[in-house]
């Protein structure tokens, strides 16, 4: 389908089936419930799993295939949200023109700084990346304040422009980013029994532009230009000896990834349009590293995984805080529940880091291959075991 | 939480939300589709509490350089909700001079919260602030101890239709060009902090002074230098120079060097928390304060001063004038009667950041007993220049056209012989409020629009 082999159109439509049905795997407890403090199925959490796997897909594009790793990602990201900010500010709150903007702008920067961080590799190149990065932060955080709103981040206001939308509502309130007449925020709740869904809008746009970033990123990976990325990736060197000029291609990945990097940030202005610098800073460059490598670095699927894991801990595990333990220990004598208490205090709530911290070595240290390697063991545990089903059956294997 | 039934989904037929309002104008072709996605009109406004219960979200920073003051936060607001519910010894429900809070939590209803980490960050803020929202339904968030994240968070809540009570958040922008209607401030401000000193400094150190500012590179740093700079020159101080200082810098040495050869006998700190205890470590260090330059000793002035960064920076504070919104040490009914109840159970005195939390807490809660309903224009109403006393600051008035508190500031200097490690200031002015009002579009404070209130869906 689409042009993909059998394999990878299944793994599109899983995770098609995936994004669709969201709303009811992620809230799987129902209301009112202990659990529900696990739940992860409201729209501002959604959109952030989708938005930032779009960012991971889109690093997983330079650093799983040339194996560049860029340490100042994050630019590309804020460069994005600042275009769709402007663009919500001069011309209209309608959603496309901010993301079209924001993917130009943020190919042009990446252009720009792949031209010259490319000349070298290694860690060298992440270096030159970091440091550039770390130069966009500096500059939007105080120089820039004129266009990137310094601190207090880039806002909306009533009297901006809009010269193709309104100034403010007719109650006198800021427009809401939209399409086409729905806003990004509009859900519709589905109550069934004690469980509440909710469907956003805006969730399900984002979810719809990251499987087409998905599908063109499987796209890349199968294509002659993708084996040439590999072929950097395992030895740039004998490349060049064979005659090869290896630039154009790491630049056209560097952009590329960039580009994916300015359509997550430009979706993200266009789900809460806000612009901040911090996003530009340097550990939100390593979270997408993090993410990469947490999912499996170079598989397709993987840096989703890896952006959803390191969303959800952020999100739902920094939030329970010290009364939610008491009340789910509550029904233990009291020693043991202080005791209990304070063994798991230093892993939840402000200590979320450190959880993160743990899980992300243990899949370093046993499984190389990020989240998608465990899920390969597993898989292939099961084959295993019908395999030696079919060896009872008393079919013969070629000998090696 | 409010939500809409499949059954009402399903009759409906008004499609009477802003979003379709709006655009019905732009695009007929949508007003079909919309149907499909209206959320939860059946409630008046967003997040109305239904149940026996309401949440309130507690937004403080609980990772970054801020996390002390969060910490601190996080304290008040757990002692604002006991007291709320009827718990404890009632702390300043008891001096407050609005007496609508009966002990029996908000209209009735008993006081939940939640709690968020802002870690400094616009970003995480909004996010966690989000969260807050649309999963645990929270009708009012407050906290914060930044102004970069107290905007950013303001916005959030204008657009959602909820209510926000800044935490400590300093910068003239809060309630000046980035104000909000369903955003209020009880914590002073940059121009406040330069009115108060100013005329402190004329009796300490005279009238023919010459400046030097080192300031923070960032939107609080500017706003505060400025409001100095122009309250000490217009009493006849001259501004030798200002330098940016980034704000991640921990070693200030470079930065202080200049100033002795600039000729300035004064260093204004436009630094706040981990920034100032470093800057003026460095300046103590340098031997600045030993100096004599044109014939005066030279002097170091601290804007924003808390007890936290007076706890940094130690013995360096001795002697060195600020000013502050609030401090432990004051003698009036509320503020004894906080410090009271926080010290009972903590175990030591509140900070700045503590106190305009709690009150934030409680302003809202008797706000909303006062309106007769949560819905935060409703609110909106009820502390559009409301006026009270007893929370510590005297009497206080929450003005209508920015939602700014204006009150008594505070000036104070690092003690020379502290009986403990909490008695590091002590109070030289209390500046009355009329010294620190100004006009609501003063150039300070211009640009930005409060709008109107958005009870959201």
């Amino acid at each position: 389908m689409f042009g993909l082999n059998k394999k990878d159109t299944t793994l599109l439509i899983i995770v098609a089936a995936l994004c669709a049905f969201a709303p009811f795997l992620l809230n799987p407890f129902p209301e009112g419930s202990d659990m529900a403090q696990f739940n992860a199925g409201y729209p501002d959490l959604m959109q952030r799993f989708v938005i930032f796997g779009i960012f991971a897909i889109g690093f997983n594009i330079l650093f799983g295939l040339t194996g560049y790793l860029s340490f100042g990602h994050a630019a590309f990201l804020g460069v994005g949200s600042y275009a769709a900010v402007w663009m919500f500010k001069l011309l209209s709150m309608n959603i496309i023109p901010a993301i079209i903007l924001a993917v130009v702008v943020s190919g042009l920067f990446a252009l720009l700084i792949g031209f010259i961080s490319l000349r070298r590799s290694g860690i060298y190149f992440s270096i030159l990346t970091l440091a550039f990065a770390q130069m966009s932060f500096a500059l939007a955080y105080s120089v820039l304040t004129p266009i990137t709103g310094g601190e207090t981040g880039l806002q909306l206001a009533l009297d901006d422009p809009r010269i193709l939308g309104i100034s403010q509502t007719a109650q006198g309130n800021i427009p809401v980013p939209g399409l086409f007449g729905m806003e990004m925020r509009d859900s519709f709740e589905w109550a069934v029994g004690s469980w509440l869904f909710t469907f956003n809008f805006g969730y399900y746009i984002c979810a719809l532009i990251m499987l087409i970033s998905f599908y063109v990123s499987i796209r890349i990976f199968r294509s002659p230009f993708g084996m040439m990325l590999r072929a950097i990736k395992s030895n740039q060197q004998r490349l060049n000896y064979t005659g090869l000029n290896s630039r154009p291609y790491t630049l056209a990945a560097f952009v590329i990834s960039g580009m994916y990097a300015g359509l997550a940030g430009g979706l993200m202005a266009s789900m809460d349009p806000l612009a901040g610098a911090e996003r530009m800073f340097w550990t939100a460059s390593g979270e997408v590293v993090l993410m990469t490598i947490l999912g499996g670095a170079g598989t397709l699927i993987g840096p989703i995984l890896g952006a959803g894991m390191i969303k959800y801990m952020e999100n739902i595990i920094s939030k329970i805080n010290e009364t939610i333990l008491h009340e789910w220990f509550y029904w233990m004598p009291d020693g043991i529940e202080d005791l209990l208490v304070a063994m798991v205090y230093p892993f939840i709530g402000k200590g979320w880091h450190l959880t993160l911290g743990i899980i992300f070595m243990l899949v370093v240290i046993f499984l190389p291959g990020g989240l998608v390697e465990g899920g390969q063991r597993i898989a292939n545990l099961f084959r295993r075991r019908k395999a030696k089903k079919d060896d009872t059956k008393g079919t013969t294997e070629p000998a090696e | 939480m409010p939500f809409t039934k499949w059954e009402d989904f399903m009759s409906k037929s008004d499609v009477t939300r802003r979003g379709v309002l709006r655009t019905g104008a732009v695009a007929g072709a949508g007003l079909a589709v919309p149907t499909l996605f209206t959320a939860s009109s059946a409630a008046a406004f967003t997040n109305e509490p239904t149940g026996s219960s309401v949440t309130l979200g507690f937004n403080v920073p609980q990772t970054g350089p801020y996390a002390d003051e969060g910490a601190d936060e996080l304290r008040a607001y757990e002692l604002a909700v006991e007291h709320l519910n009827g718990g404890g010894d009632g702390g300043m429900m008891t001096t407050f001079s609005s007496k609508a809070l009966q002990g029996n939590g908000i209209l009735g209803k008993k006081v939940e919260y939640v709690t968020g980490d802002t870690q400094t960050k616009s970003d995480a803020a909004r996010a966690s602030a989000k969260s807050m929202i649309e999963k645990d339904g929270a009708v009012m968030i407050t906290g914060g101890s930044s102004s970069g994240v107290a905007v950013a968070v303001q916005a959030l809540c204008q657009e959602a239709g909820i209510i926000f009570m800044a935490g400590l958040t300093h910068s003239n922008d809060t309630t000046g060009k980035d104000k909000r209607a369903n955003g209020f401030r009880h914590f002073f401000n940059s121009y406040m902090s330069g009115a108060a000193l100013a005329p402190v400094l004329k009796n300490a150190y005279g009238t023919d002074r010459k400046a030097y500012h080192l300031t923070a590179d960032y939107n609080w740093g500017y706003t505060t230098e400025e409001a100095v700079k122009s309250s000490t020159e217009a009493m006849g101080w001259e501004t030798v120079n200002t330098v940016l200082t980034p704000l991640t810098q921990t070693d200030f040495s470079s930065y202080i060097a200049p100033v002795l050869q600039s000729g300035a006998d004064v260093l204004v700190l436009n630094h706040y928390g981990g920034n100032m205890v470093n800057s003026l470590t460095n300046a103590v260090q340098f031997g600045l304060r030993d100096k004599q330059v044109n014939g005066k000793n030279f002097e170091i002035v601290v804007p924003l001063y808390s007890r936290l960064m007076a706890k940094g920076a130690g013995a360096n504070v001795k002697g060195i004038f600020g000013s502050t919104n609030w401090h432990w040490s004051l003698q009036d009914e509320g503020s004894k009667a906080f410090v009271r109840s926080f010290g009972t159970k903590y175990g030591f005195p509140p900070s700045q950041a503590a106190h305009t939390c709690y009150v934030q807490a409680l302003l809202y809660a008797d706000a909303v007993e006062r309106a007769g309903s949560f819905n935060p224009c409703a609110v909106d109403e009820a502390l559009a220049d409301f006026e009270f006393d007893g929370m510590g600051n005297g009497p206080t008035l929450y003005r209508a056209e920015d939602h700014q508190c204006f009150k008594d500031v505070l000036v104070v200097k690092g003690k020379e012989n502290p009986s403990s490690e909490f008695d590091l200031l002590e109070i030289v002015e209390v500046t009355p409020v009329e010294q620190v009002t100004y006009a609501p579009d003063h150039p300070q404070f211009a640009g930005g629009a409060l709008g109107t209130c958005n009870p959201g869906a």
